[in-house]
């Protein structure tokens, strides 16, 4: 037992030793891209990192998925190979980003890559919705216009869509959407709540006047548990939808398309949510998604121009591409011809004006 | 009390018989009532993952007479530079074109191609990779189909309407016709063993991530038992009981129940920052796993430290042995049943883990099998976590089949733990 024992003892520490050895290695170059950032945007990077690294003789490039913002400061740290080459962003970089960006020494190139639908879907065994955005807003603001035409707020007294808006059912005002952590939930706040918050001229004349509480009129949802935060797990939205008929939930468009035999999505201001009607931007709730590229890691990491031009190329983000097959609607073709000359000159992005 | 007859004492007893009776049962069945809790949440458990997991160790296959035309496919030789080039998606267009002649319409023969993978034209590349002499011959070859295709045929078997989704009507007739001349068949699902991840369900896999699994409780089990075990034998054995001695205890105790996703900043911070360790590597998560699991096993070499009878240390001791000699040949030998169970579950406890993961970039895309404990890498419970998130339809069957594996991987490590301590333990 002791001889046993103590072999033991000397194979653990060689293999401590061994593990040791390999960590210095590690710390040479990468040689696999690195890609972080929004929830969102990742089915597609993944699918772009797949094929390109079957096509080519480059390592799978590595992606996590980790939220516009987490990918955002993870992307802007620094220059150096533990940091990422490429973030994805399901909205455009801010400006505070930007200039963290710089200040760390990071050149960003754009690339728009397409647009996303968000839905309001509920059940196949119950009536879709027509709504509009300023029903949207009322249903689900912490604070709305007071009822009797005055131009103050009252805490949100509709307890049913009828509430709201005649035309619409009487059931209860349920809403399963994402927490306030995720990128689909400021998006869905700032087109669909901000889009209907607007139509009221005396919160719309704020904008100018007081940004902050014009903000905090048109984005704060209510807390009252008509909009119940059912986590950032798309799936499980569509199947709490499946079980409660009454309820509608929020996700992205892909979840739809993908889910047609389950749920159906509202109709918002007359138009059914579509890829054509998302693409040609008469579908009101739709987002532009973007990956940004470190312009210093594009010599450096093998790869990334390839998986640039992979991205940029017709059969992945064209309007028949495998990216459409994803879910993702794709930008016009103007648009796509610009960003993809862009991104070979690799022009990087200096502020945001330029548009 | 000190004049009772036998014949009281009897009639004492009796009185209260029936009552300790129902209390006997009353007891027993509190205890049989919790086990059948126990079995039944277990089994609802197993029920819903197994119907839901098994039919994905079945795929949906189709069979395609293909043939490897030079001037279809664009080459004249076979090398490395032609092979990149040839169009191996047009010799699967150009074999369901044949299969269909009557398709036409750029828009339907869009729809025809999405019968197969678009995996399918790897696979023909390989195939001619390794038998060259195939060039401009004709084979008759399976290939996976859609996910859209596999999902629709596996959800016949279910209901007589099947599960359409994104399947067009016209698909519907193309795929019962492949169906009816045995053209399209559900094969063992083998591309889910040895494939890694995929953004395409039919060519997902779990093999990255049960390898990745195992580099990262390799790198934790060679760290963290010999440390832990030299922690336990010093602080039971060698260490002086004082303040500093009692402080480290709350301490290790302490740690046993910190949040698993502090140990996850504490590697970021650390390994992955201070050292520049590569992100989302084994090496890193073993490193990590291995902070978590040190007080477990810590506490449990500890507990089977103390169960060795002090007799045996003090008969060693008489002969003349040292207190090392003591330890290594006497105790430590008896501890290591004990000490392994501790160490296995705390293995156990490592492999179910994400959160720690999350912040040192192991939740993450991995197509790549990894070679070493320092190529990018994730681990299974996060392979269950990433399908469980997308939105394709066919990836809900794989969720359930990756948690079967987990689970089978689980059991047979606590069996080893059941069947290690049988084994060596030795009672007095």
């Amino acid at each position: 037992m002791n001889n046993r024992s103590a072999s033991k003892t000397v194979l653990a520490s060689a293999l401590a030793a061994l593990t040791i050895a390999a960590s210095s290695a590690a710390l040479a170059a990468r040689d696999h891209i690195s890609i972080v950032g929004s929830s969102t945007v990742y089915p597609f990077t993944t699918v772009v990192a797949e094929r390109f690294s079957r096509a080519t003789q480059f390592k799978t490039p590595v992606v996590e998925s980790t939220g516009t913002g987490g990918g955002m400061k993870l992307f802007c740290q620094g220059v150096g190979g533990n940091t990422a080459d490429i973030t994805g962003a399901s909205r455009r970089i801010k400006q505070s980003e930007l200039e963290m960006c710089h200040g760390n020494g990071v050149d960003v190139v754009e690339v728009q890559i397409g647009f996303d639908g968000i839905v309001l879907a509920n059940a196949k065994t119950s009536k879709p919705f027509e709504l509009s955005r300023k029903d949207i807003f009322l249903a689900l603001a912490k604070d709305v216009p007071n009822p009797d035409g005055s131009e103050t707020l009252v805490a949100n007294p509709y307890k049913t869509w009828k509430d709201v808006n005649p035309t619409l059912p009487a059931t209860k005002i349920e809403v399963l959407g994402p927490p306030p952590t995720s990128g689909t939930r400021d998006a869905f706040a700032e087109l669909a709540m901000e889009g209907g918050c607007k139509k009221f001229d005396w919160i719309a004349a704020k904008k100018s006047s007081d940004k902050n509480a014009y903000k905090a009129i048109c984005h704060n949802v209510r807390e009252d548990g008509a909009y119940v935060e059912a986590g950032e797990n798309d799936n499980l939205i569509v199947n709490k939808l499946v079980a409660s008929p009454d309820a509608l939930g929020i996700f992205g468009f892909s979840f739809l398309d993908q889910n047609a035999d389950k749920v159906q999505g509202s109709v918002i201001e007359g138009q059914e949510p579509t890829f054509e009607s998302i693409a040609d931007n008469s579908y009101p709730v739709s987002r532009p998604l973007f990956v940004y590229v470190k312009k210093a890691h594009v010599e450096v990491v093998p790869g990334i121009k390839q998986f640039l031009a992979e991205l940029t190329n017709e059969r992945a983000w064209g309007e028949e591409g495998y990216l459409a097959d994803k879910g993702m609607i794709s930008l016009p073709d103007a648009k796509r011809r610009e960003v993809a000359s862009n991104v070979r000159k690799l022009n990087s992005l200096t502020n945001l004006a330029a548009k | 009390m000190t004049d009772l007859t036998q014949k009281q004492v009897r009639e004492r007893i009796a009185a209260r018989l029936a009552s300790r009776h129902r209390k006997e049962k009353l007891f027993r069945g509190l205890g049989i009532a919790s086990i059948a809790f126990g079995v039944l949440a277990v089994l609802v458990l197993f029920t819903d993952i197994i119907s839901k997991g098994h039919s994905a160790f079945l795929q949906t296959d189709i069979q395609l007479e293909v043939t490897y035309d030079p001037a279809e496919l664009g080459i004249d030789k076979i090398d490395e530079e032609s092979l990149a080039w040839a169009n191996f998606d047009g010799v699967i267009r150009a074999s369901l074109r044949e299969r269909f002649p009557d398709v036409s319409g750029r828009r339907d023969k869009r729809e025809l191609y999405t019968l197969v993978s678009n995996g399918a034209g790897f696979e023909l590349r390989k195939r001619l990779q390794d038998n060259p002499e195939l060039l401009g011959k004709t084979e008759t070859l399976w290939f996976n189909a859609d996910d859209d295709v596999d999902t629709y045929i596996k959800s016949l078997s279910k209901s007589d309407d099947g599960f359409l989704g994104r399947t067009s009507e016209q698909k519907v007739v193309w795929v019962q016709a492949l169906r009816e001349s045995g053209e399209l068949k559900k094969r063992f699902n083998t591309t889910f063993f040895t494939n890694g991840d995929s953004r395409e369900p039919e060519q997902a896999g779990i093999r990255a991530a049960l390898v990745g699994s195992l580099f990262t409780l390799l790198v934790t089990l060679v760290l963290s038992f010999p440390i832990g075990v030299a922690a336990a034998i010093y602080l039971e054995e060698f260490a002086p009981k004082n303040r500093w001695t009692d402080l480290i205890e709350v301490n290790i105790n302490n740690l046993a129940a910190v949040p698993s996703i502090v140990f996850g900043l504490l590697g970021l911070a650390i390994f992955i920052n201070f050292f520049e360790m590569p992100r989302s590597a084994p090496l890193v998560g073993g490193l990590v796993l291995t902070l978590m699991t040190l007080p477990t096993i810590i506490i449990s070499s500890r507990a089977s430290l103390k169960s060795v009878p002090p007799s045996i240390r003090e008969a060693a001791m008489g002969m003349g042995a040292s207190r090392m000699q003591v330890v290594l040949h006497h105790v430590l030998p008896l501890a290591m049943p004990g000490m392994l169970t501790g160490a296995i579950i705390g293995m156990a406890q490592a492999l179910g883990e994400t959160a720690p993961l999350l912040m040192i970039g192991m939740v993450a895309f991995i197509v790549d099998v990894p070679h070493g404990i320092t190529d990018p890498s994730t681990v299974l419970p996060v392979q269950i976590f990433l399908w469980a998130d997308s939105p394709e339809r066919a990836f809900v069957e794989r969720t359930s089949a990756a948690i079967m594996v987990l689970l089978a991987v689980l059991i047979t490590m606590n069996t080893c733990a059941v069947w290690l301590r049988k084994k060596l333990e030795r009672r007095w």
